[in-house]
């Protein structure tokens, strides 16, 4: 165990962690794979709410989370580092819901 | 602190330190690239403002008789792309950024030099491109690029233009990088966040919209040249493309990009109010704050310029509110210099006029800008003059003041000589006097209906349009006389020594120009920002800049 | 401060070794802030029509290949794993790993552009490249809705887009290999590695959501395409 890499901010992730984080991304995209061939809807109220996007998406979110965390040493990052990856997730977010919501209010 | 003797200029500094072009094209150094700039901006400037001498002779009569309406379009977006992407957007954090983010923070260099010089080469190689599409004939669609003209119908080199843009791009995007990282990591010891001087935080603001916003125009340029080499239809209303979508990605980035313009003029602004009134400025934290504020709800707004291209009430309604909601803290800052200008010990040299200039003229600008958030008013004045006076004010008045405000400032800290202060401040006034005659009639004129980007328009205007042109050629010359003498200074100015105004910031604490390491020592900050001490006490270490001999 | 006969200077404006490695974290960080901005424009343009021509993107997505999608999805992945472990390597200061598993890293990446040469080749067969080369069959006789050259202007856009990252990556990860090669790292001063690694591991989080957005539209309606 290199005891010099253990300084402030070189958090040596061990080798378990990396391989189980690996196979929990293999998981996802054979059940991302999977789910798509299913229709899955969620019943309420008399409408059927169609969530296959929404499903494929989650797990594509969780995977991105994972390699983010993981990979990319975020969790052991300072908050810096946090506040910035997750900012620019956020203003992806606001270009996609600001454009969306003229699409989605044009016929109003 | 007054020295009996005349101060002389330091035996070594950052621009004796070494010869020859290759140390210049090849440096690293902060202080060098950001001269480097000052070149580069200073030509854009002069072939953007060449195309506004050019539109403003046509507009002189109602006819189209010196231009062909299709060489008119040519004009006007030729005078749009070079002043937006090469000199609006860079001057201020390239030139005085540049130069003074690792200064005023007492360090050696900012993060990454190699980094910082690739970004000029880059922007040159950007003005380049641009210049090439202008060589080769221009492009006629307007700065804004909105499809489907540009992408389908336009024969006139879009793709030159566009890879120009592009390219610049990036210049913009390693710059914000550079001044984040620096102003995060290496600020001197004891320069807590709320120690910093304004002008940081403003840049630091500018930096995260370059972040975040540049990329969006980029690869919206990029599926614009796509579309134009391959017809592949992104924007084709032929193939199911919706035009208005290149509007939403565009403005995504471009109304943000305003404030990139105006965020920097804004921290200049503070700056000069504070040393020319020789007082703290009022409000620090409410200044620092809204500066971020103006950088992330800027972001929310870019629909504004959409009002008339199909969005539902019910969106432009949500656009204008937050629109509204985005002057608050520009509004904040204009409160806070007033409070600061009261009861200071205020004095008119050149950079105080620009900035008092910036003030009045910043204000009047904003607030025209919430009569377009308005939708009902929108509807009339959108795409006519209206809108061209209110960025005008905004982007000559406001941000082109801050910056001839700041170089005056800092160019006895770049340069180490003293420019003739009354000649500075009869440019100042004949700027000042020449702006409002070009701008001020065009709200007239935009009010009464004048549409934008004609070359032609009903008798009726004639004699608002001969006022602005008039204005425009007082504006010129105001430009014009600013570079006579900041040359003059270089060879035959007063020496200024470290500190010729008197002023607060580790930049006044290094000789006058600095040495290429900034701080013989790393300097320790225990003061809190412009401790000007008590209004009205004498200035302590000011000194009266010599005049030079035969002066 | 110890020295382990590896060139690890510290620059000239920096105070320390890790004030440099903080700086280059946060700037590699800043540098995928804008990358994440760049694609999110395609993306954008992709779900604004995705909304509008739902089932012009199925059909256009019943056009891809959806095994070898997910092969290079697992190779992305797994290419993932070995740049973590070739950091890992340079943390502890074993050349050797670290060359190998850049080496591996490589092979994979050159694996997933070979899966696209052959897919893009396949669209090409088809007539599916968008543009003046737009030729696709017509399944019974009918026409495939106009809208669906749209899906494919941005498959390419998104995709090639992402190939380039990749083959920019590629270059990288050779740059580090010779850089290892040549002694130049130690568990002080390992930072390029690191900071490649974060580059590596966004060009495949940008293909893990193009994946389903591209490949799996539609399966559940569209069944039995492939």
């Amino acid at each position: 165990m290199n005891a010099h890499a253990e300084h402030a901010g070189h958090h040596v992730v061990p080798v378990s962690t990396y391989l189980i984080i690996f196979a929990a991304l293999i998981a996802g995209t054979l059940l991302t794979v999977g789910a798509a061939y299913y229709d899955i809807d969620f019943q309420v109220l008399g409408y059927t709410v169609p969530l296959n996007t929404t499903v494929a998406l989650l797990i594509a979110g969780t995977k991105a989370a994972l390699v983010v965390l993981f990979f990319m040493h975020v969790k052991y990052s300072s908050r810096l580092i946090w506040v910035f990856a997750a900012a620019g997730f956020l203003w992806l977010i606001i270009l996609f819901t600001l454009t969306l919501a003229d699409y989605q209010s044009r016929a109003w | 602190m007054t020295d009996a003797r005349q101060p002389a200029l330091p035996k070594l500094h950052y621009l004796n330190a070494d010869y020859g072009i290759k140390s210049w094209l090849l440096t690293t150094d902060h202080k060098r690239i950001a001269i480097l700039y000052l070149l580069g901006v200073t030509f854009f400037f002069f072939v953007g403002g060449l195309f506004a001498v050019l539109v403003r002779v046509e507009l002189l009569t109602p006819a189209g008789d010196f231009v062909q309406a299709e060489t008119y379009n040519k004009l006007f977006t030729m005078h749009g792309v070079f002043m937006v992407f090469f000199f609006l957007i860079p001057t201020i954090p390239a030139v005085l950024g540049n130069f003074l983010v690792p200064l005023m923070i007492g360090a050696r260099d900012l993060a990454f030099p190699r980094i910082n010089l690739l970004s000029w080469y880059i922007y040159m190689a950007g003005g380049a491109f641009t210049i090439l599409a202008m060589a080769a004939g221009g492009v006629d669609t307007g700065w804004t690029f909105y499809t489907p003209y540009s992408s389908t119908y336009a024969n006139t080199h879009v793709m030159l233009t566009g890879i120009g843009v592009f390219i610049t791009g990036f210049s913009s995007i390693l710059t914000g990088l550079n001044f984040i990282v620096t102003i995060h990591k290496m600020r001197a010891p004891g320069l807590t966040w709320f120690r910093l001087p304004l002008f940081i935080w403003a840049h630091y603001a500018t930096s995260l919209i370059m972040i975040l916003g540049t990329p969006v125009v980029a690869i919206t340029v990029l599926l614009l040249a796509l579309e134009r080499a391959f017809r592949i239809g992104i924007f084709d209303p032929a193939l199911g493309g919706d035009p208005v979508l290149f509007q939403h990605l565009f403005w995504f980035y471009s109304h943000p990009a305003v404030y990139i313009m105006i965020l920097p003029g804004m921290g200049v602004v503070n700056e000069l109010i504070t040393c020319f009134s020789r007082k703290k400025i009022f409000g620090y934290h409410f200044i620092a704050f809204s500066s971020v504020a103006i950088a992330l709800l800027g972001f929310l707004v870019w629909a504004h310029h959409m009002f008339v291209a199909g969005l539902s009430v019910y969106a432009s309604l949500v656009f204008s509110v937050l629109s509204f909601l985005v002057a608050i803290p520009s509004a904040i800052k204009v409160f806070n210099w007033t409070a600061t200008l009261y009861k200071g010990s205020v004095s008119y040299q050149a950079p105080m006029l620009y900035a008092m200039g910036f003030i009045g003229l910043f204000t009047l600008g904003g607030l025209t800008g919430l009569f377009l958030a308005t939708l009902a008013v929108d509807i009339h004045v959108h795409d006519t003059y209206f809108v061209v006076a209110h960025f005008h004010y905004i982007m000559v008045g406001g941000m082109v003041m801050a910056y001839m405000g700041g170089l005056h400032y800092w160019w006895p800290k770049m340069t180490g000589r003293m420019y003739p202060d009354t000649w500075a401040r009869f440019a100042a006034l004949v700027i000042f006097i020449g702006f409002n005659l070009t701008f001020f009639p065009q709200f007239v004129l935009g009010y009464l209906g004048m549409p934008r980007r004609y070359h032609a328009y009903p008798e009726e205007f004639q004699v608002l349009n001969v006022m602005s042109t008039a204005g425009a050629s007082i504006l010129g010359v105001g430009y014009l006389i600013p570079f006579f003498y900041l040359m003059y200074s270089l060879r035959y100015g007063a020496i200024a020594g470290p500190n010729p105004w008197g002023a607060k910031g580790l930049e006044w604490e290094t000789p006058s120009p600095p040495p290429t390491e900034n701080f013989p020592v790393t300097p320790m900050v225990t003061e809190e920002p412009y401790e000007y001490g008590a209004p009205g006490a004498a200035p302590r270490g000011h000194v009266r800049p010599q005049e030079a001999p035969g002066d | 401060m110890t020295e382990h006969g590896t060139a690890s200077a510290v620059a000239h404006q920096f105070d320390d070794l890790e004030q440099q490695r903080e700086a280059g974290s946060l700037g590699m960080w800043l540098f995928l802030i804008t990358e994440i901005m760049f694609f999110g424009g395609m993306f954008t343009a992709y779900a604004v029509y995705r909304y509008a021509y739902y089932n012009a993107f199925i059909e256009g997505s019943s056009h891809l290949n959806v095994p070898l999608g997910a092969a290079n999805t697992v190779v992305l992945i797994v290419s993932s794993l070995t740049m973590a472990l070739a950091v890992h390597a340079a943390q502890r200061g074993k050349k050797k790993a670290m060359v190998a598993w850049l080496a591996l890293t490589i092979v994979l990446g050159g694996a997933f552009l070979g899966v696209k040469v052959v897919e893009y080749k396949d669209k090409y067969d088809h007539g599916l490249i968008p543009g003046a080369l737009w030729n696709p069959k017509h399944e019974g006789g009918v026409a495939p809705p106009a809208e669906m050259q749209l899906f494919f202007s941005l498959y390419f856009a998104m995709t090639g887009m992402h190939a380039l990252h990749m083959v920019i990556g590629i270059g990288i990860m050779l740059a580090l290999m010779r850089m290892a090669l040549r002694g130049r790292f130690s568990p002080e001063y390992y930072a390029p590695v690191e900071v490649s690694g974060l580059y590596w591991h966004f060009v495949d989080i940008v293909w893990i959501f193009l994946f389903p957005l591209l490949y799996l539209i539609g399966l559940h309606v569209v069944k039995g395409h492939g």
